[in-house]
């Protein structure tokens, strides 16, 4: 059960990474793989400010606004420089490499004897069950687990609503537009140069909210833990578009959510039923390749069938 | 008004694909005029709308709308006095975004982009009444995307769009071009009716001399990046489309005189 719990907390917390990639690769079709670098941002700077004592929010906020400031780097490079935009993630994440080591000052932080939003939600889960543990259909958790799940769902449900009003204001809509059809955004007076890194910013933000909360559950900041969250956001998004089956703004982030969240329960399963850990992220690039081609696969197994014969 | 002053642009430059695109050009347009743009094919009417739109930058010259000097403007920032359609009907609209969005992105050109409400219900009443007028059975489906709609459909929002709010110039570059012969009457009817009802300085670009001889106040016609004749007032009303297949049968032999001249002289010195 425990088991099953850690993996909903997680789906939830990674749901920042699948919100992040679903905004700049599907709303902006811009392939930022700045993310494996901007999340780790955000668990650095978070931790750094968590080890010297500042407000967990606050250093939570801090997070938000590095990987912020990694979108408009991105952005920058791949619109005012002219450099293709996977090579400008690519310098964007390398260079955020040796960053996050010197935040942090060495390759991996502990927040276990620091106050965190982890140990917040645990004060408030303890409070309300006055300690005792709880049960569920039968299973006992504990206050600190349900905290915790009850914590990463409403933070991750606040964001969905933050962002389906966002895209819908004159802005957020302007910005989708900038990736639907940037010569139609350009013609009604719109500079989409600044709207794609504006875009690539509220990503990198999510992305590192995402990386800070994932410090802040686990208790450390590790300088490799973004490696390959490009491609488990992506493979959240691809399966939340499987979900949900549409591109409607509302439905597809709640797609992003749950795509995120099934997506950690799959990997629960498998690493219980023996998969490697160290096979996790081939399997998972796997999975994201398949993904990407099968629609063009059933596609042309369609249209290879036998058609009426024409006189 | 519209001050064109000998603006070039040459494509390619210094290469054997080198094209010069535009020679010279130059081209004053009053405000409230109405002018149609006809041409050879690679004459350089689409290319002269899109120097003025900013698409790219031309090499040398200036142009000004309203009295500002809009040669280094970038295409967004002219975007905001300039209302566009386009030849593809699917460059004018963004296809996964829905009508009521693409037109509340146009009403909203040139101002700044806030975080403020975007389909607010009196707008959203206007694009149904205005959307209604188009007669294509469209007021009821302002929520669904525009991609589902007919290239003749996508063409009158994107007319609807770019004169939402009144421009300071409407350009439209073959708009019609891509449209079968049904939807393309619709479509210029429509840009009669807008463009005299609210007084648009317009250029148009087109293929067909039936648009060429029935709209517009002033016809220009161009070949090789060149302006070539330029009829207006009295001129322009009387001109038929015999008389424009006419200049177009000229210009076909001046080409065939150099063609056939050049031989000439490679037989004599080469």
């Amino acid at each position: 059960m425990s088991l099953l719990l850690g993996a909903l907390t997680l789906g939830f917390i990674f749901s920042f990474i699948a919100l992040g990639v679903y905004i700049s690769f599907r709303i902006f079709a811009f392939p930022d793989i700045t993310a494996d670098g901007s999340s780790t941002l955000g668990a650095a700077m978070a931790g750094m400010l968590l080890v010297h004592n500042v407000n967990p929010v606050l250093a939570t906020a801090g997070g938000f606004a590095s990987g912020f400031l990694a979108g408009i780097f991105t952005g920058t490079l791949a619109t005012k420089f002219k450099i293709n935009g996977l090579l400008a993630g690519i310098l964007v994440m390398t260079g955020l490499y040796s960053v996050n080591l010197h935040i942090m000052g060495r390759s991996n932080i502990s927040l276990l004897g620091s106050s965190t939003l982890s140990t917040y939600a645990d004060r408030i889960g303890v409070a309300l069950t006055h300690g005792r543990p709880l049960h569920l259909m039968g299973w006992e958790i504990t206050a600190l687990e349900a905290s915790l799940l009850v914590a990463s769902f409403l933070f991750v449900a606040l964001a969905g609503c933050v962002m389906y009003v966002f895209f819908q204001t004159n802005l957020g809509t302007a910005m989708r537009a900038t990736g639907d059809n940037s010569d139609m955004i350009r013609a009604l007076g719109v500079n989409d140069e600044n709207m794609i890194i504006l875009g690539l910013a509220v990503s990198n933000g999510l992305i590192a909210l995402g990386g800070t909360l994932l410090a802040q559950y686990q208790g450390f900041a590790d300088v490799q833990m973004g490696i390959g969250m490009v491609v488990w956001g992506l493979a959240s998004v691809i399966i939340g578009e499987a979900l949900v089956g549409t591109r409607q703004l509302g439905l597809s982030i709640t797609g992003a959510v749950m795509g995120s969240v099934l997506f950690r329960l799959l990997v629960a399963i498998a690493l219980r039923l023996g998969l490697d850990p160290n096979d996790l992220k081939l399997v998972t690039a796997a999975f994201v390749f398949l993904a990407l081609i099968a629609p063009g696969l059933l596609k042309r197994l369609k249209t290879r069938r036998p058609g009426p014969v024409h006189a | 008004m519209l001050e064109i002053c000998s603006i070039n642009k040459t494509f390619n430059s210094g290469t054997p694909n080198e094209l010069r695109a535009l020679q010279n050009v130059s081209l004053t347009v009053n405000d409230e005029s109405f002018v149609i743009i006809i041409g050879t094919n690679g004459s350089g009417k689409s290319t002269l709308l899109n120097a003025v739109a900013g698409s790219f930058y031309v090499d040398s010259g200036k142009i000004s709308l309203g009295g500002s000097d809009v040669t280094r403007w970038p295409e967004y920032h002219r975007g905001k006095f300039i209302g566009r359609v386009f030849q593809n009907p699917f460059t004018g609209t963004a296809a996964n975004m829905s009508i009521a969005e693409n037109l509340a992105l146009a009403a909203h050109r040139g101002r700044p982009r806030r975080l403020d409400w975007l389909l607010r219900h009196n707008l959203v009443r206007q694009f149904r009444d205005r959307v209604c007028q188009l007669n294509m059975g469209l007021e009821n489906r302002l929520k669904n995307p525009i991609g589902s709609l007919s290239g003749g459909q996508r063409q009158a929002l994107t007319l609807l769009m770019a004169t939402w709010l009144r421009p300071e110039l409407l350009l439209l570059d073959e708009h019609t071009a891509a449209l079968d012969p049904k939807s393309a009457d619709q479509v210029i009817a429509l840009t009669d009716t807008i463009v005299r009802r609210d007084k648009l300085t317009t250029l148009m670009v087109t293929h067909s001399m039936q648009q060429a001889t029935n709209l517009g106040d002033r016809l220009i016609m161009m070949h090789r990046g060149q302006i070539i004749h330029d009829f207006r007032g009295a001129e322009k009303k009387r001109i038929r489309v015999d008389d424009l297949l006419a200049r177009f049968e000229e210009v076909r032999r001046a080409e065939l005189l150099d063609e056939s001249a050049a031989e000439m002289l490679r037989r004599a010195y080469v």
